[in-house]
């Protein structure tokens, strides 16, 4: 594949974001005319991949896969994660059946996952415009940095300021492997469907998005974003974590605005008291 | 095999109990609410994942004045050495309940 252009990378604030919140969305990005076409593509199923293929090797027999992954604004978006040339870990194709009774539990996908400086993501493309009562996918903003094992959060129903997705057609979202997330109850009369790509990088991830911005005040706003379901105290050890994540990603291990991470690792070596002048320290008998 | 119900009563009325399982932003009872679930005993509300986006108290001490019995609130545990940043579950979780005719 070819290097994406610049203007379709992410900027240092968006990728700040997704460090932040553990996903990244691109409404309506698909083409419609793909999005008509998507349904049947689906329906007919996509042809599976051996875990860790590359990702030019991947969908050689789905032509409609290729073309998606090709869109100059999801190439530079999956370029920006997880580089270039990344393998394919699998796909899949979920559908939510039309009032269909069951949500899923809140998960993690695969199993706990705690890699600090790297991270796969999920594509998840959405052909049809999804409602409120069809539905989306829950995600929980900020949870990725959870080190919790895949559905042992299945206990949370609800948390303040999750996302009910809802999106226009031909919405991509771009999800961190460890983001707690589950298909809620189709409550409506519409199947809905959604295909997803998990994506592990190759190469180290630092640097690969647009950086011209690295150092926007911006950045550290969405670095610094709390979300309403934090916990006060641990809601403080996020930022530290998320700290941490943009320092590997960055290769700058200097950045720390609110000061989280260099306060509880200062720990000088320089001694200046010596024991000489130590008025209680024993003097040597001679 | 057949299982025996286990048929609660209260002064002769037959009851369900239902559930309510509070997060809490510390692990003071009357501090705000983040999270929540519900399950119900009596099978008359099948609550899931992602229903709600609004939670029915505040919190905790909300839960107590509509009425809720607190019977189990989460242990404070220091973090484990070498743990002390990690982040995980909840920390704050308290587990009401209330018991209701059928």
């Amino acid at each position: 594949m070819t290097h994406p252009h610049s203007k379709n990378l992410l900027s240092s604030v968006q990728m700040a974001s997704f460090v932040a919140t553990g996903a990244f969305r691109m409404d309506a990005v698909v083409p419609a005319e793909m999005n008509r076409e998507a349904i049947d593509v689906l329906k007919a199923g996509i042809p599976g991949v051996p875990y860790g293929t590359p990702l030019s090797e991947a969908f050689v027999d789905s032509e409609f896969v290729q073309r998606l992954v090709q869109l100059p604004e999801v190439a530079g978006a999956i370029h920006s994660f997880v580089g270039p040339e990344p393998t394919v870990d699998h796909h899949a194709v979920h559908i939510r059946k039309a009032n269909q009774g069951e949500a899923q539990n809140l998960h993690g996908d695969a199993i706990i996952d705690v890699r600090p400086d790297a991270f796969d993501v999920q594509l998840m493309y959405y052909p049809q415009e999804v409602t409120l009562e069809m539905g989306g996918t829950l995600s929980v903003p900020g949870s990725h940095l959870r080190k919790t094992n895949e559905s042992d959060t299945g206990r949370y129903q609800n948390l303040l300021g999750q996302t009910r997705f809802t999106c226009p057609a031909g919405t991509v979202v771009f999800l961190h492997h460890g983001i707690w997330h589950g298909g809620r109850r189709n409550d409506s009369d519409i199947d809905r469907y959604m295909f997803k790509i998990r994506f592990n990088p190759t190469v180290r991830q630092v640097r690969l998005w647009n950086i011209e911005d690295l150092y926007d005040e911006q950045v550290a706003a969405e670095l610094g974003q709390l979300f309403p379901w934090y916990e006060n105290a641990t809601g403080r050890l996020e930022i530290y974590n998320r700290v941490k994540l943009w320092q590997a990603i960055t290769g700058d291990d200097t950045f720390d605005p609110d000061y989280w991470v260099t306060r509880v690792t200062n720990r000088p070596q320089r001694v200046v008291a010596q024991r000489t002048v130590n008025p209680h320290a024993k003097k040597e008998l001679t | 095999m057949t299982t025996a119900s286990a048929e609660q009563t209260v002064a002769g009325q037959t009851v369900r109990q239902q559930v309510l399982v509070l997060y809490l932003a510390s692990s003071a009872l009357d501090s705000r609410t983040v999270g929540w679930s519900t399950y119900d005993g009596t099978g008359a509300t099948s609550p899931t994942t992602g229903d709600s986006d609004v939670p029915p108290y505040a919190s905790g001490l909300d839960a107590l004045k509509d009425g809720w019995r607190l019977f189990q609130a989460a242990q404070l545990l220091p973090p484990q050495p070498g743990h002390e940043y990690d982040v995980s579950f909840l920390k704050h979780e308290f587990f009401f309940e209330r018991l209701v005719q059928v």
